[in-house]
């Protein structure tokens, strides 16, 4: 086994991940694959650490990953706003700038 | 079992046998659950296909020589940004379910056509990118200290700016949340006095406490309706939601001969 495994499978979770983002209508599944090209993203920088031979790597994952914790908190406090004045939490029901 | 594993993957070799069946083992389980997160039907699902994922890449930090990572993985985002998804989830409905139909035409297969295009760019990338690589390994970087003191030591001294950046950047999340999810109040709050007024206003039985839920021979359960005199069941001896499962009295059994 080669350490590059580890980015085939993080490039392999991301696009899941992207493809999960374009799909899904509901706001929290959608946020959910969001998170999921997030911790790709970590896996690749940790496997990227360990074939440079410095911890830069590790020290910008775990940056991403209180960036990411930020910003669950944040998002998710504007999904529940805006299902609270729409009752719904759907991507589609958040139009108002349409027309 | 799990320090042999560190210290075989440690020796600066590509890797070990067995980080290849721990590889192996995990790979195919956080794909599979990555892909149950995109199609499954319900959020809650989704949900715990994201924290399989996130317990295998634990699993593959510690393997990768990061213990640290693997701890602030599983502790950040299993434990506290799953739960978080966890009670929004909650707290907007389990079952608010997602509508099928597609607003935009064709919409599923050409994110399907895209997102196949794109890992097939990102893997030719890797494939070719990657010959350049020698795994050197993280432990000539720990220079003896071990992980956790490598990166403390890293982290206060040349990330040290960052790092506070990153303590401004948590507080104002923090005070977005509360501002986003706070809620004025639209009318003033009703004061006890009012209540009651209000109750003896409506006049009759609303003044005196609701009856109890009914108590037979046979049944004493909380959703078990009180009988009124004239055999009728009393609505409002059970609450609503336990209606449902009860909607006749169940005395119905032959050896008490109802």
């Amino acid at each position: 086994m080669r350490v590059d495994y580890y980015l085939y499978l993080s490039a392999v979770l991301f696009t899941i991940g992207a493809v999960g983002v374009l799909v899904r209508r509901n706001a929290i599944v959608v946020f959910m694959c969001v998170e999921l090209m997030l911790n790709a993203v970590n896996l690749s920088l940790v496997t990227f650490a360990r074939l440079n031979g410095s911890l830069d790597g590790q020290i910008i994952a775990f940056f991403v990953m209180v960036v990411a914790a930020a910003e669950v908190v944040v998002g998710l406090a504007i999904i529940m706003s805006i299902f609270r004045s729409r009752r719904s939490a759907s991507v589609d029901d958040a139009n108002l700038l349409k027309y | 079992m799990t320090s042999t594993v560190l210290a075989a993957a440690s020796s600066g070799a590509p890797a070990t046998m067995h980080e290849a069946v721990l590889f192996w083992l995990l790979a195919p389980i956080a794909v599979a659950a990555a892909i149950g997160l995109v199609v499954a039907r319900s959020a809650v699902h989704a949900a715990m296909m994201l924290a399989a994922v996130m317990m295998c890449l634990a699993a593959f930090y510690t393997a990768e020589n990061a213990p640290f990572l693997a701890v602030v993985q599983v502790v950040v985002y299993t434990g506290a940004v799953l739960m978080l998804f966890l009670f929004v989830l909650m707290l907007i409905g389990v079952d608010s379910t997602e509508s099928l139909m597609e607003t935009l035409r064709g919409q599923r297969v050409a994110a399907g056509v895209i997102g196949l295009a794109f890992s097939i760019l990102l893997l030719a990338a890797i494939d070719g990118g990657i010959a350049s690589f020698h795994p050197k390994g993280v432990v000539s970087a720990e220079a003896g200290k071990g992980n956790v003191a490598a990166i403390a030591q890293l982290l206060f001294s040349r990330y040290v700016f960052a790092f506070e950046a990153t303590s401004a950047l948590l507080i104002t999340a923090g005070l977005g949340a509360m501002v986003l999810a706070h809620r004025e109040r639209t009318s003033a709050r009703q004061t006890q006095q009012e209540r009651m007024q209000e109750r003896a206003s409506r006049g009759g039985a609303a003044i005196a406490p609701l009856p109890g839920p009914g108590v037979y021979a046979d049944h004493d359960a909380i959703d078990t309706p009180a009988l009124l005199p004239d055999g009728t069941i009393a609505a409002l001896s059970v609450p609503s939601y336990l209606q449902v499962s009860s909607a006749q009295p169940r005395r119905e059994d032959p050896e008490l001969g109802a």
